[in-house]
């Protein structure tokens, strides 16, 4: 292309036209657009189709609702489902309070080699989740493992932490638990350090206790951050995956059997890609709603 | 409570969290039969080169570190200059449409990876890319969080900088890497740990996206190493470790930009 009418009655010339003044924006966006059109926006919609086929490839037909009348009509995703909310109800209130705690800890200035605390308190957030699943699957081990045997030196006798469907669901809990209490702390700390210390000195002035402080100065600070972890937290929760995935397969006996690790089962292990893009837009649905629920209550 | 109370606490917490690593450095170097031994080996044993050979002929350990590398760097090289590039547009310029694709961009974060991920592999095997690395690191390119993250941290430089450099007759791109790029290092920094240990960890598309040990990534290989029914924990314990050392030490070294670049998603999204 060597003449360009870009607006009547002017002419670019040669490869001017592409790189103009105008242009530019669009081109700095025009990667993370492509990205978006074809990685993002594509696939939500085609999976919106292929939730309404059976079949794959040539294979393929429409079969409109089908999927989803099964899915409601299927008790393993109703198990799913009960699972999943199971382990968010347990996990996610106990590891935040588990979380504020530890950043108020880390945060007081009473203690010792808070340096130290942070960052190991951080580490395990680092954890791939293979190596935190491996390593989780030898210590939870009935004979010989690690928990086992720090429990047997209080008494305790062995746990069949995977083999039993109560255990392997506490066992996902304090696997979870340990993966991602100190990220949150972490969060929580750069909140507490934000939070103006001149608030806290007049609020002494008026001879408020280290209680009164909390509630009327910390928590209400806090406020936005909290309910910001408790969205994330919930979102990431209904996407449980990997926990289960290396550590119980999902059993014994559908125990911890998850939303994600369904679809996976489905699309993956069946390859009935209908059927799983249907899951994964009911758990899109699901997911859609606790975030605009918990939204709601932030604006409030 | 007393400050030493409260340091013990702490110490605790971080036995917690710190102790099962160490534990599975200690049981690297032991054999499979010594793993499990009551009480458990808190101290090294003398088969670590034995278990590290063991893992290499089993997975080919070279090959699938090479792998991960591979992936991981071009991968977060790549997602930052498109990251850059996008939060750079956003933050500086007015241009038809900004505003919606950005929301837009924004509202794909609480988008199920799950919904994605059929599709993409259908575009994956229909383009023959399945079993490539394209296939690993095309999807992750166009990174929300990063965009942002950009985007934010370019709207607090002052444009009376990029305008100086502009008068003096400097590109758009000229002025990114002279004047917007130095200013944005530490930034740039934790999004680019940030990235490297998500890539680094990622599981679950490059199980489905793999099909030949041979283009294995470490967590992948990893994980079909314990799907044997005799596992052998010794090797199984240093790739696990191999697996997380890289991070740790980048953690070690970065902590500050890393934490920064964390807080600045959380604290701000």
């Amino acid at each position: 292309m060597t003449l360009t009418l870009s607006r009547p009655g002017r002419v670019a010339v040669g490869r001017r036209s592409l790189v103009t003044k105008r242009n530019i924006p669009y081109l700095l966006v025009l990667p993370a657009l492509l990205g978006f059109v074809g990685f993002k926006a594509y696939p939500i919609v085609a999976a919106m189709y292929i939730s309404l086929t059976t079949g794959a490839g040539a294979a393929r037909s429409f079969v409109g609702l089908d999927n989803y009348v099964r899915l409601v009509n299927d008790p393993l995703f109703w198990t799913s489902l009960w699972n999943t909310g199971l382990i968010l109800v347990v996990q996610v209130p106990i590891m935040l309070l588990l979380a504020l705690l530890l950043a108020l800890a880390l945060n007081s200035s009473l203690v010792r080699l808070r340096g130290l605390w942070r960052l190991g308190v951080f580490m395990p957030s680092l954890t791939g989740l293979v190596a935190y699943g491996v390593m989780f699957s030898v210590i939870l081990r009935k004979d010989a493992g690690l928990l086992n045997w720090l429990l047997s030196l209080f008494g305790v006798d062995a746990i069949d932490w995977l083999g039993s469907p109560f255990w392997a669901r506490i066992a996902i809990v304090i696997a979870l638990t340990w993966h991602y209490t100190g990220y949150n702390a972490v969060i929580y700390l750069a909140g507490l350090q934000s939070i103006p210390k001149d608030l806290y000195e007049a609020a002494m002035v008026d001879g408020a206790g280290s209680a009164r402080r909390f509630w009327s100065i910390t928590v209400p600070q806090l406020r936005p951050i909290l309910l910001l972890t408790v969205v994330l937290s919930t979102i990431g929760t209904l996407q449980l995956f990997d926990e289960p995935f290396v550590l119980t397969g999902g059993g014994p006996d559908n125990s911890t059997l998850t939303i994600s690790l369904y679809l996976y089962q489905n699309g993956f292990r069946y390859f009935d890609f209908g059927y799983a893009a249907a899951i994964a837009y009911a758990l899109t649905l699901i997911v859609a709603g606790f975030g605009i629920a918990q939204m709601r209550m932030q604006k409030r | 409570m007393k400050g030493w109370a409260l340091t013990f606490v702490l110490a605790a917490v971080f036995g917690l969290c710190v102790g099962p690593f160490y534990w599975l450095a200690m049981a690297a170097t032991h054999a499979n039969s010594d793993i499990f031994s009551w009480p458990p080996r808190f101290y090294p044993g003398d088969q670590l080169v034995a278990n590290t050979a063991k893992l290499e002929e089993s997975i080919g350990l070279v090959n699938v570190l090479g792998n991960t590398l591979f992936v991981a760097v071009v991968q977060t090289a790549g997602a930052i200059v498109v990251s850059l590039l996008a939060g750079y547009a956003f933050a500086k310029f007015q241009f038809v449409g900004r505003n919606a694709f950005f929301v837009l961009l924004l509202s794909t974060l609480v988008i199920p990876g799950g919904v994605t991920i059929i599709p993409i592999f259908e575009m994956m095997n229909d383009f023959g890319l399945i079993d490539s690395f394209p296939a690993l690191i095309l999807p992750s390119l166009s990174v929300p969080f990063g965009i942002f993250l950009m985007r934010q941290s370019l709207l607090a430089i002052p444009d009376e900088l990029l305008d100086a450099a502009r008068v003096d007759g400097a590109g758009e791109l000229r002025v990114l890497w002279r004047v917007v790029i130095p200013v944005m290092r530490p930034v740039l920094a934790a999004l680019a740990v940030f990235l490297f240990l998500g890539a680094w960890n990622d599981f679950l598309w490059p199980l489905i996206a793999l099909r030949t040990p041979e283009m294995y990534t470490l967590p992948v290989a990893l994980a079909t190493l314990q799907g044997l029914a005799r596992t052998d924990f010794g090797q199984v314990m240093v790739g696990t470790a191999i697996s997380s050392l890289p991070m740790m030490v980048l953690f070690l070294v970065l902590q500050k930009q890393f934490i920064s670049g964390l807080l600045a998603g959380a604290t701000k999204g």
